[in-house]
């Protein structure tokens, strides 16, 4: 479904992103593990088109979508949800959730999406008149997962959902992901909290210092010693 | 519903609207104070149009009054040659397109630029425009153009406000005018929610250059006479000064401000030594008590039905 082939991105002198490649088929949760500064981030930009790549292509459902703008990205079925969440906090629940929507034009749709985020996050139902700002992180995670969700995407990044988030709430949002798959979305998700990442993915790829180190299903890196060490704090 | 949102505005400008026009009829309001009237409604118009960009949208502008300056240059120039209704009304139009027109093109390469350096680049774009009227054989240089025809009276002045912030109004509750605020808020989000960010920047900026174009043709044809040196820096400043008094991102923010620092500065026309000093000392003391502006980001009709909410619930619980 999404492919990246030889991604290669650069910050100015910095060579951030060094020629990786990697596939999310249909239907799988993906992860995308590593420290700070190894480039999870800065792929996940590139595949929603927020960033552009020196060379290299994404491609989305055997097209390359590597020249297209983040708008065109949305409307072929990929939605992001940005790292720290950046919901539109003076605006109310329900116009976050409707901007969410924004390319869309089928009412019905809109409307039914609407009671199925509420009923993913059943806690914004009861938030929606309140301005986004005032909401707890966890629930502004949430926020902006509903948001992202509005558009009806075929597949989600997700960028670090569980940052700044209390352990009760981490594992509240990563039982949500699952459900979410579970009803058909494909996901991408990036993570520090490599445990619970790898609890939930299908398989996972290792990043470090731009490159892909390790790949392969959440299982077998949950076993590998060298994650265990690096990641996991196990020894 | 949507009828019954629309009647406190409506019911407002129809009251302003029957008052001005008794108070004139009348004799109550003469010459001058008619003056009084028009410089509020042209920074009525200048007020809300610059919070259209950097109260709703985000985009810090220091360069209103060189869109103002087009506007007047333009329609003066036409109202010249033809000095009827029709010309007028040609002028206002040729005005604002022009204004736009100039807002598009500097709009697109500026607005990359964020927060300072687009305050900065703004401010270079209305240097530019002044220094260019000011060098123009047809605009007649510093002297600038005078005995100009008048066509503004109330119903002209009325129009035009009212048309403005109706319309300013109706963009912001429209889908477009939604993005535009999206890109405020959260810049990176609006763009991941397919928002076309740049777009909309340019939208809301080359906007807001149409209105100041009609501000500036107002002026031309009320108090025909104009020069470059009306349109400079200052002039920029204090429409932010309104805005950021009257609320960033509050319509009727604006034009309270607008009303409001307009009678001030009027009624301290009486102590011509230490106006500037209040005003300025007035100016301080509102940002110290309310420095996100009279009504900060909401609008009169939210404060008041909030009230009368709160009012509700609490003659309710009386009764209970």
């Amino acid at each position: 479904m999404l492919e990246l082939r030889d991604l290669n991105v650069h910050y100015d002198m910095i060579h951030a992103i060094k020629g990786i490649s990697l596939t999310v088929e249909k239907g799988e949760i993906v992860t995308l593990i590593g420290a700070n500064g190894a480039g999870k981030t800065t792929t996940l930009r590139t595949i929603a088109g927020l960033k552009k790549p020196t060379s290299g292509s994404v491609w989305l459902n055997g097209q390359d979508i590597t020249e297209t703008t983040p708008r065109q990205r949305v409307q072929m079925g990929a939605a992001m949800v940005p790292e720290g969440r950046h919901v539109f906090s003076e605006m109310t629940v329900q116009e976050n959730l409707e901007l969410g929507a924004y390319l869309r034009r089928d009412k019905e749709g809109i409307a039914q999406d609407m009671e199925m985020v509420c009923g993913y996050f059943p806690i914004l139902k009861s938030r929606r008149k309140q301005t986004a700002g005032t909401l707890s992180g966890g629930e502004q995670q949430m926020l902006a997962m509903a948001r992202a969700l509005m558009s009806r995407p075929e597949i989600l990044f997700l960028d670090e959902p569980s940052m700044g988030l209390s352990p009760l709430l981490v594992s509240e949002i990563f039982a949500i992901i699952k459900t979410i798959n579970n009803a058909g979305t494909t996901i991408l998700l990036v993570e520090q909290n490599a445990g619970m990442a790898l609890s939930v993915a299908h398989r996972a790829y290792v990043m470090e210092t731009g490159s892909i180190v390790l790949s392969g299903t959440g299982a077998e890196l949950m076993e590998s010693d060298e994650i265990r060490k690096a990641y996991l704090g196990g020894s | 519903m949507k009828k019954r949102k629309n009647l406190p505005l409506i019911a407002t400008l129809a009251f302003t609207y029957v008052a001005v026009w008794a108070l004139q009829a009348t004799g109550i309001v003469n010459d001058y104070s008619f003056a009084v009237i028009v410089t509020i409604g042209i920074n009525i118009i200048l007020a809300t149009s610059l919070n259209l960009v950097t109260g709703f949208t985000g985009q810090f502008s220091l360069g209103h009054a060189g869109f103002m300056s087009i506007g007047a240059y333009t329609c003066a120039l036409i109202t010249q040659k033809n000095p009827t209704v029709p010309g007028f009304l040609l002028g206002v139009a040729a005005g604002a397109t022009a204004a736009a027109v100039v807002g598009v093109l500097v709009g697109l390469p500026t607005l990359r630029l964020r927060g300072d350096y687009l305050a900065i680049a703004t401010l270079g774009m209305a240097e530019i425009i002044r220094v260019v009227f000011l060098n123009l054989e047809i605009t007649n240089g510093a002297a600038g153009l005078s005995f100009l025809p008048q066509f503004v009276n109330w119903n002209w002045l009325f129009l035009f406000t009212a048309g403005t912030i109706v319309l300013l109004r109706n963009f912001l509750n429209s889908s477009p005018g939604r993005a535009c605020i999206s890109v405020r808020e959260d810049e990176i989000a609006a763009e991941s929610m397919g928002v076309n960010t740049t777009k909309y920047k340019v939208t809301a900026f080359s906007m807001g250059a149409f209105f100041a174009g009609v501000a500036g043709a107002l002026y031309t044809s009320y108090f025909f006479f104009i020069k470059p040196d009306l349109f400079n820096f200052n002039k920029s400043i204090d429409i932010l000064v309104i805005v950021v008094l009257g609320g960033m991102g509050s319509l009727s923010g604006s034009v309270i401000a607008a009303v409001l620092l307009q009678l001030i500065s009027t009624w301290l026309s009486a102590f011509p030594e230490i106006r500037m000093v209040l005003y300025s000392a007035m100016l301080v003391a509102i940002m110290l008590f309310r420095p996100q502006g009279l009504l900060g980001s909401t609008e009169v009709s939210a404060v008041i039905s909030r009230r009368l909410s709160k009012i509700g619930r609490r003659a309710k619980e009386e009764e209970v």
